[in-house]
C-alpha cells in the first residue's frame, strides 16, 4: 500500500512541478504577482511529495518487500541494514528518484531563502528549476519507474552488487548528486537572468553560494569515489579516466571556473556573459554526465543501465535544455554590459587566465571521452582513448594553473604591479625549488614527476601562506594575527582551498612516482622484503560473513625488526551475486600507506601476495577535503548570509 | 554453506592482475612489459588495461607481450604486433595520425585560440582605462575637498 502511495505522490509531484513551471513564468512576464507567488508553495509541496515518495521506496528496501521489482533485483534479506538503506540509490531507478528529490530540495531552498531576490527573478528561477524537475520526473515515471510491482514475488532478492556494499561508495552518490543537481540552480539563475536581461553584482553574489554548495559536494563526492577505487577496486589506483569518472570531473572543472568568474561579476561587474555561459555549461556537463552514465554508449566500469530508450530520453533532455538556454544566450548575451575596466596585469586577468585554462582542459577531457564515439561514427575507426592520453593532454593545463595561482590570488583588482606582488613570492619560489631539488635527490629513479609535484605543492602552500600574510596587512605580528582572525571567511576559504590543491598535487605526484610494488608467491610462514619493510605471511584462513565467504590472510609488516602493522587482506565471494571482490588491507599513514592484497592459491603451493608501499597516498584525498572545507568556509561568509543588503545598497560592495 | 563452498571452488578462481609466474627474470625487460601492458586495453573488460585486469584474456595478452619482448622485439614492434592482431581498439593511447590529430591537437590549438581571444578582450578592457582616470580639474577638486 505504501508503495502505491509513493507512486501516487510521485505523479502528484509531477503535476505540481508543471504548475511551478508555468505559473510563475507567465506571472513574471505579465507582472501578475499572485501568479508569481505560486512558485514558493509549489516548490515546497513538490519537495514534500517527492520526499514521501523516496521514504516509501526506502521503507520497501528496509523491510525487504520483494514484491517491488526494484527491491527484488537489488536487495537481499541477509544484506546489512546500512546497505539496505543505501541500496535505494545503488541502482538506476532509485538513484534517479534521489536525483529528482535533490532537484526539488534545491527548488525549495530557493523558495525558502530567496526572500531577498527581486520578485520576478525569483519566480523565473523557480520556474526554470521546475522545468528541469518536470523533465526528470517524467523520465522517471515513463522509463525507469521504481515502484513497479511483481506479480509473483520471489522468496529472496538478487543482492546489491558486492562492490557497492561499502561505506565509501554508500555515500558517494548522494554527494555527487547534490553536486550535479546543485548546478541546476546556477543554470536556473543564468536562464532567469537572460530572460530578465539583467546581470549585475547582486546576481553574481546570489549565484555564487549555490555554485559553491554544488562544487563542494561534488568535490567530496569525487574524492569519496576515488578513495573507494583506491581501496576496493584492487591495486591502489585512484583515478582511471573512465568515462563515468570524467562525467563527474567535467562539471567539477567548469564549476570551478564558474566560481572564479562569478567573483569578477560580483566585485567588478565584468565577464558577465562569460559567467552566464559557464553557468549554463556547468549544468550541461551534469546532463551529459547523466547521459554517459545511464545510456551505456560509452563502455565504462561503472555504467548503470545500458538501455537505449533511456539514453535517447536523456539525450533529448540535454538537447532541449542546452539548446534552449544557448539560443536564449545567443539572443541576449549582447545586451549584458560589462562595466569594470582593468589592466592587463590585474586580479581580473589572472581570473581570466584561470578560466581559459580550466575551460580548455574541460574541453580536452570532453573530447577524449566522446572521441571513440565520434571516430566510430565518422571515420569508422574503432579505437580507445585511455588514461595515457588524458595524463598527457590534461596535466599541462593543471601545471600551468598551479604556477599562476599563487601570483593571481594576491594581485590587486583593476591594475597591479607585478614587481611588488612578486617580492615575497620570489622567496616562496626559491624554497619550492629547494623542495623539488630535495625530492630529486631522495628518489632512486630519475623521473621528473615527483620533483615537479613537490615544487608545485610547495609553491601553492607557500602561496596560500603568502596570501594570508599579505591579507593581514601591515604592522607587527600581533596586529597581523588579530587581523588574520578577523579576515572574512571567504578569504580563509580561498586560502584553505588553494592550499588543499597543493596537497592533492603532491599526493598524486608522489604516489605516481614513488610507489613500490611487490608481487610474489608466498607460503605461510614466509618473510620477504618490500622497500624498507619486511612482510611476513602468518596464516590464511576461511571465514563466513553475513552474506559472503572470505579467504583471509594474517600479514605482519615489520620495519627494522619492530612490528609496523598487522594486516588482514581478504578475498570475498558473494554467492548470491556470484561475484568475488578483493578487500585490500591498508595501514594508513601520513607519509605512506602499506597496502596488501591476498590472491589465489598457487598450483605449487603458497598464495599470490601483492604488497605496495604507497607514499603520501592520503594526501590526495586530504587535499580534496581541504578544498571542500575551504568551500564550506567561503559559503559561511557573512556577505552571503546578508546578501539582502547587496540589492538595497549597490554601492556597498566591501572594499577588498 | 557447504554448497557455497563448492560454488566458490568452481567459480571463484579469478586470475589476478599480474601473476607471480608471469613476471620475467630480467627486471629491465619486466619494467618494459609493465609499461606496455598499461597502455593496452583489456578487450573483454569495460575500461581496464591488461596490467590491472583480472580477465583470462588479459593474462594471455600479458604473456604474449612478454614473449615478444623476450624474443627481442622493441616496444614499437610489440605494439604493432598486438595491433595487427587485435586492431587499433586495443591501444589506450590513440595513435596521432589521420583524424586522431584533431584529438591530439585540440588542447594546444584551443589554448592558443582562447588565449588570443582573452588577450584581445583584456586589451579592449584596458582601452577604457583612460576614461576612468581623473582629469586635471577633478584632481584639483579632490585636493580641495581633502584640504577642507
Amino acid at each position: 500500500m505504501i508503495i502505491e502511495l509513493g507512486h501516487f505522490t510521485l505523479i502528484l509531484a509531477l503535476l505540481v512541478a508543471i504548475v511551478q513551471m508555468v505559473f510563475p513564468m507567465v506571472g513574471a512576464h505579465k507582472g501578475w504577482r499572485s501568479w508569481m507567488a505560486m512558485g514558493e508553495p509549489a516548490a515546497t509541496v513538490q519537495f514534500l511529495l517527492l520526499g514521501f515518495s523516496f521514504a516509501a521506496l526506502m521503507s520497501a528496501f528496509v523491510t525487504s518487500d520483494f514484491s517491488v521489482k526494484l527491491v527484488a533485483d537489488n536487495s537481499h534479506t541477509l544484506k546489512p541494514m546500512l546497505y539496505k538503506v543505501t541500496g535505494v540509490w545503488g541502482n538506476h531507478e532509485g538513484s534517479m528518484l534521489l536525483w529528482c528529490l535533490i532537484l526539488a530540495f534545491f527548488g525549495a531552498l530557493a523558495a525558502w531563502f530567496g526572500g531577498n531576490l527581486p520578485e520576478t527573478l525569483r519566480a523565473r528561477v523557480l520556474s526554470v528549476q521546475a522545468a528541469v524537475g518536470v523533465a526528470f520526473i517524467t523520465f522517471l515515471i515513463f522509463t525507469s519507474n521504481p515502484f513497479v510491482r511483481l506479480a509473483f514475488p520471489p522468496m529472496n532478492g538478487q543482492d546489491l552488487n558486492p562492490l557497492l556494499q561499502d561505506p565509501g561508495l554508500a555515500f558517494h552518490p548522494p554527494f555527487l548528486y547534490i553536486g550535479y543537481v546543485g548546478l541546476s540552480m546556477s543554470f536556473a539563475f543564468a536562464v532567469a537572468a537572460l530572460i530578465e536581461g539583467r546581470v549585475d553584482a547582486a546576481w553574481g553574489r546570489w549565484v555564487r553560494p549555490w555554485t559553491l554548495l554544488a562544487w563542494l559536494n561534488l568535490t567530496v563526492g569525487i574524492a569519496l569515489g576515488s578513495w573507494w577505487a583506491y581501496y576496493e577496486l584492487g591495486w591502489g589506483g585512484f583515478w582511471f579516466w573512465d568515462p563515468v569518472e570524467n562525467a563527474s570531473f567535467m562539471p567539477w572543472l567548469i564549476a570551478t571556473a564558474l566560481l572564479h568568474s562569478a567573483i569578477v561579476v560580483e566585485k567588478r561587474e565584468a565577464l558577465k556573459s562569460w559567467t552566464i555561459l559557464l553557468a549554463i555549461l556547468a549544468f550541461g556537463f551534469s546532463l551529459i554526465g547523466a547521459f554517459i552514465v545511464r545510456s551505456g554508449v560509452l563502455t565504462s566500469v561503472h555504467a548503470f543501465a545500458n538501455d537505449p530508450e533511456r539514453g535517447v530520453y536523456l539525450l533529448a533532455i540535454t538537447a532541449i535544455f542546452m539548446g534552449g538556454a544557448l539560443t536564449l544566450y545567443a539572443a541576449r548575451a549582447g545586451q549584458l554590459q560589462s562595466k569594470g575596466v582593468f589592466g592587463v596585469v590585474s586580479r581580473e586577468s589572472a581570473l581570466v587566465a584561470n578560466n581559459v585554462l580550466l575551460a580548455v582542459a574541460t574541453f580536452v577531457v570532453f573530447l577524449g571521452t566522446i572521441w571513440p564515439l565520434v571516430a566510430e561514427m565518422v571515420w569508422d575507426r574503432k579505437l580507445s582513448v585511455g588514461a595515457p592520453f588524458f595524463d598527457a593532454a590534461f596535466t599541462p593545463f593543471m601545471i600551468a594553473l598551479a604556477v599562476i595561482l599563487p601570483i593571481g590570488s594576491v594581485l590587486p583588482w583593476k591594475r597591479a604591479a607585478v614587481g611588488r606582488v612578486m617580492r615575497p613570492l620570489w622567496l616562496a619560489m626559491l624554497v619550492a625549488f629547494a623542495v623539488a631539488a630535495l625530492a630529486w635527490t631522495v628518489q632512486a629513479e630519475k623521473s621528473l614527476i615527483a620533483p615537479m609535484g613537490a615544487f608545485l605543492a610547495a609553491w601553492l602552500l607557500l602561496g596560500a601562506a603568502n596570501d594570508l600574510w599579505t591579507r593581514a596587512g601591515r604592522g607587527n605580528i600581533a596586529s597581523k594575527l588579530r587581523r588574520m582572525v578577523q579576515l572574512p571567511r571567504a578569504d580563509w576559504g580561498r586560502i584553505v582551498s588553494h592550499g588543499g590543491l597543493g596537497i592533492t598535487i603532491f599526493g598524486i605526484a608522489a604516489m605516481t612516482a614513488w610507489a613500490i610494488e611487490d608481487i610474489r608467491v608466498a607460503n605461510i610462514g614466509d618473510r620477504f622484503e618490500v622497500g624498507r619493510y619486511e612482510v611476513s605471511l602468518d596464516d590464511v584462513r576461511r571465514i563466513d560473513g553475513p552474506n559472503y565467504i572470505s579467504t583471509i590472510a594474517d600479514v605482519t609488516v615489520l620495519r627494522g625488526g619492530r612490528v609496523e602493522a598487522k594486516l588482514t587482506p581478504e578475498k570475498r565471494f558473494y554467492p548470491v551475486a556470484g561475484m568475488p571482490t578483493t578487500e585490500a588491507a591498508i595501514d594508513n599513514g601520513v607519509f605512506r600507506d602499506l597496502y596488501v592484497v591476498i590472491g589465489d592459491p598457487q598450483d605449487g603451493g603458497g598464495w599470490a601476495v601483492r604488497t605496495y608501499v604507497k607514499p603520501f597516498a592520503n594526501w590526495i584525498w586530504a587535499g580534496a577535503i581541504f578544498m571542500a572545507i575551504g568551500g564550506a568556509l567561503s559559503l559561511s561568509d557573512r556577505r552571503f548570509r546578508v546578501a539582502a543588503g547587496a540589492r538595497k545598497l549597490p554601492s556597498g560592495v566591501p572594499a577588498e | 554453506m557447504r554448497r557455497w563452498l563448492v560454488l566458490v571452488l568452481l567459480i571463484a578462481t579469478p586470475v589476478f592482475a599480474v601473476q607471480p609466474d608471469e613476471i620475467l627474470d630480467d627486471p629491465a625487460l619486466e619494467a618494459r612489459a609493465r609499461e606496455i601492458s598499461q597502455g593496452l586495453r583489456c578487450l573483454v573488460c569495460r575500461n581496464e588495461n591488461i596490467d590491472e585486469s583480472n580477465a583470462e584474456l588479459a593474462r594471455d595478452l600479458r604473456i604474449l607481450v612478454r614473449e615478444r619482448l623476450v624474443a627481442g622485439d622493441n616496444d614499437t614492434e610489440v605494439l604493432d604486433f598486438v595491433v595487427s592482431r587485435y586492431g587499433e581498439y586495443i591501444l589506450l593511447t590513440p595513435r596521432a595520425d589521420g583524424a586522431n590529430l584533431i584529438l591530439w591537437l585540440a588542447g594546444p590549438v584551443l589554448l592558443i585560440g582562447a588565449g588570443t581571444i582573452a588577450g584581445l578582450f583584456l586589451r579592449r578592457r584596458r582601452g577604457g582605462e583612460a576614461e576612468q582616470a581623473l582629469t586635471v580639474e577633478e584632481n584639483q577638486r579632490l585636493v580641495q575637498l581633502l584640504d577642507e
